[in-house]
């Protein structure tokens, strides 16, 4: 019993990262902007948070520099995909090799610096409970915060006017823009937005989760959010189930390890990549339902002057 | 935003293009490399580097002796090699971004062939480590391209899943089946046998005959891309989709042709790589060519005569990185924030240059 919950807290703390990530990617795509570039922002966001914090700073500090930071990065995306409007894809993916180049060039005096340990938060009597306490309430307030922004989300864009708004934007432009909606800010303030939680999730590394900077640190976990925002056929509390479903998967090749089973460490690093590969696979086979869910503009530039 | 890539402007005036946009084609690749030279004096600068000297390091210094040269084409070859593939796949809007793992598979492929040689093989081995290598790196993108064709599972994230996927199959290798026995535990595979050693162009340089197979490939794609029938089918389902289904072009096709062309050809830079310079399979064998690569196209202009010219310029990068490290004591990943920024700074060079046309074009 008690294993089973620290493999819920683990899969849980594992699965955070990812959703925090893909519930931004989630805004951007509800808006029409695919970021190719989640990975960079969450290694820049990763980078700033724990550079913040080797500094001195405190948690909340540290947080804010790593979101701070991925949307300003965001904010370059933006600007190159919606102000001069370059291809997504190639842009995202400018992003995401900058970003790599970049942490590692920039991030190279603190692999070994220490950071000081974050409180752990939550109420400590709550967490003292058999069971539901490690399952429950032993997590870091960002845990607390994905579920609340899944749910915040879910609220935002199928029950408020401006998440109409943003979803029409990402619908058809065409339409938005001839009610009188100013189609590029909404796509801007969506990316922006994306990559404040991009970089909230390369935070959450660092600060919490692995506790430290190396290069490269976000390890793909990126490209992964951004399937899983197809895995989830683009729904905020999807989002959240599957990134905890990757977490589990994640924490599979510790499971089956301490439970002595004989598989190779390298093998099992590749289930996280291969679960992505098959879930994408399984998901996208039924092409109609696909296209039911997907933002219809998805990737599409506009230019309102055409 | 296909046809955000290669037509800004409506059908007619596109037919008769004059020299102007040709030219501001090729500004946009030198203004790019100038911001990001500018960018990375401000970059050396606040280093507490004088930047014309560690620029000097970058882009003069690698080039002084036969020795440099040779390098460049070392680490040129590669880049170019899956960079023309690229060029290939991206005209066909096929997003394959895992040349990277079709890199890594090509070198095992080949690594798998060159292990089976003995101290008395020939030199005839060389050949079928080659086509391994080929045959390694279509296996791995055709598997996207199956996943994409049967399932319609998105080729971006598959290809890159691949990568990971491949990376840790070759650590699998090197840190198990394939280890030395007698490499002191270190992991890699045995030096290969002398026979599967890729020729060298001249004795005591590193540069081998896999540049000669890059600068024959370039007119290959070239040929292929503006004067066979698939290659215009592939270029018209990469630009104008309707058109291609109108026209009864198969995109299915398309989709397959892009993926094994950029595949055995990143396959078969890995096998020149593991077979040439490195001469036995380490886990130090990716060092990023297959991301370089999709910056090797888009400022070669996906043709690949630009991809040549590019790839000599990102080979400098990487070489210029290493004496930066060595000389100057700066941080190697310098190389990956002048790559990063110069893909940035075409991008938007190429919008600006779009938007030239645009306005001057809406005037007639």
């Amino acid at each position: 019993m008690e294993s089973l919950a620290l493999m819920i807290a683990a899969s849980v703390n594992a699965g955070t990262i990812l959703a925090l990530a893909a519930l931004g990617l989630l805004i951007n795509e509800r808006a029409g902007v695919v970021n190719l570039g989640a990975e960079g922002m969450m290694l820049i966001g990763a980078l700033a948070a724990y550079a913040t914090a080797a500094h001195g700073h405190g948690a909340l500090l540290s947080f804010a520099a790593g979101a701070g930071s991925a949307s300003l990065a965001a904010a370059l995306f933006g600007a190159c995909v919606i102000g001069l409007g370059t291809n997504q894809y190639a842009t995202g993916l400018a992003l995401s090799l900058f970003g790599a180049g970049f942490t590692a060039f920039a991030g190279s005096g603190y692999t070994d610096k220490q950071i000081a340990a974050l409180a752990t938060p939550g109420i400590p009597q709550l967490a003292a409970l058999p069971f539901v306490g490690p399952a429950l309430f032993g997590y870091h307030a960002a845990v607390y915060l994905a579920v609340a922004l899944a749910a915040g989300l879910g609220w935002f864009f199928f029950r408020s006017r401006v998440g109409l708004v943003v979803r029409a934007v990402g619908e058809s432009p065409e339409s938005a823009h001839a009610l009188g909606y100013p189609v590029r800010r909404v796509r801007f303030y969506a990316v922006l937005a994306g990559g404040a939680l991009c970089g909230l999730a390369g935070a959450y590394v660092s600060l919490v989760y692995a506790h430290l900077w190396v290069e490269g640190l976000i390890a793909g976990k990126g490209w992964i959010a951004l399937a899983l925002t197809t895995f989830a056929t683009w729904r905020p509390a999807r989002v959240l189930l599957g990134a905890y479903l990757f977490g589990g998967v994640t924490m599979l090749q510790f499971t089956l390890q301490s439970r002595g089973v004989e598989i190779e460490g390298h093998l099992l690093n590749m289930s996280p990549y291969l679960a992505t590969i098959l879930v994408l696979v399984l998901i996208s086979r039924n092409r109609t339902w696909i296209r039911a869910n997907m933002p219809a503009s998805l990737g599409k530039p506009f230019q309102p002057s055409q | 935003m296909a046809d955000q890539l290669a037509s800004p402007m409506s059908g007619p005036r596109l037919a008769a293009r004059p020299l102007p946009s040709s030219l501001l084609a090729l500004a946009s690749p030198l203004a790019a490399l100038a911001i990001t030279v500018a960018a990375g004096a401000l970059l050396f600068a606040a280093q507490g580097q004088a930047p014309a000297r560690a620029l000097g390091m970058f882009f003069v210094e690698p080039l002084r002796d036969a020795r440099g040269w040779s390098e460049l084409a070392v680490k040129g070859t590669p880049l170019a090699l899956i960079a023309l593939g690229l060029a290939v796949a991206f005209r066909g809007n096929v997003w394959n971004i895992g040349a990277e793992g079709q890199f890594i598979l090509g070198a095992i492929a080949a690594t798998a062939v060159a292990l089976r040689a003995g101290a008395g093989t020939g030199r005839w081995i060389v050949v079928p480590i080659l086509l391994a290598g080929v045959a390694g790196g279509m296996a791995w993108a055709g598997l996207t391209a199956w996943l994409r064709d049967r399932f319609n599972a998105n080729e971006i994230l598959v290809s890159l899943m691949l990568v990971y996927v491949a990376e840790l199959l070759l650590g699998y290798l090197v840190y198990g089946p394939w280890k030395d026995p007698e490499g002191f535990n270190f992991p890699q595979t045995i030096t290969f046998a002398a026979g599967t050693e890729i020729p060298r162009l001249a004795p005591g340089y590193r540069a081998h005959a896999g540049l000669v197979a890059a600068l024959a490939a370039a007119p290959l794609c070239w040929l292929f891309l503006s004067r066979t029938y698939a290659g215009f089918q592939l270029a018209v389902c990469g630009s104008a989709e309707r058109a291609a289904r109108y026209a009864g072009f198969s995109s299915r096709r398309a989709l397959w042709t892009a993926l094994l062309v950029s595949g055995g050809l990143a396959g078969l830079a890995g096998a020149f790589e593991v077979a040439g310079p490195l001469g036995q399979l380490t886990p130090h064998l990716p060092v990023g060519y297959g991301f370089a690569a999709i910056i090797v196209a888009f400022v070669g202009r996906l043709h690949p005569l630009g991809v040549l010219l590019s790839s000599a310029l990102m080979s400098l990068f990487y070489i210029g990185g290493e004496l930066a490290q060595s000389r100057l004591g700066l941080p190697k990943a310098l190389t990956g924030v002048f790559q990063g920024l110069l893909l940035f700074a075409l991008l938007g060079c190429d919008a600006v240059a779009q938007r030239l046309r645009v306005t001057g074009g809406g005037r007639d």
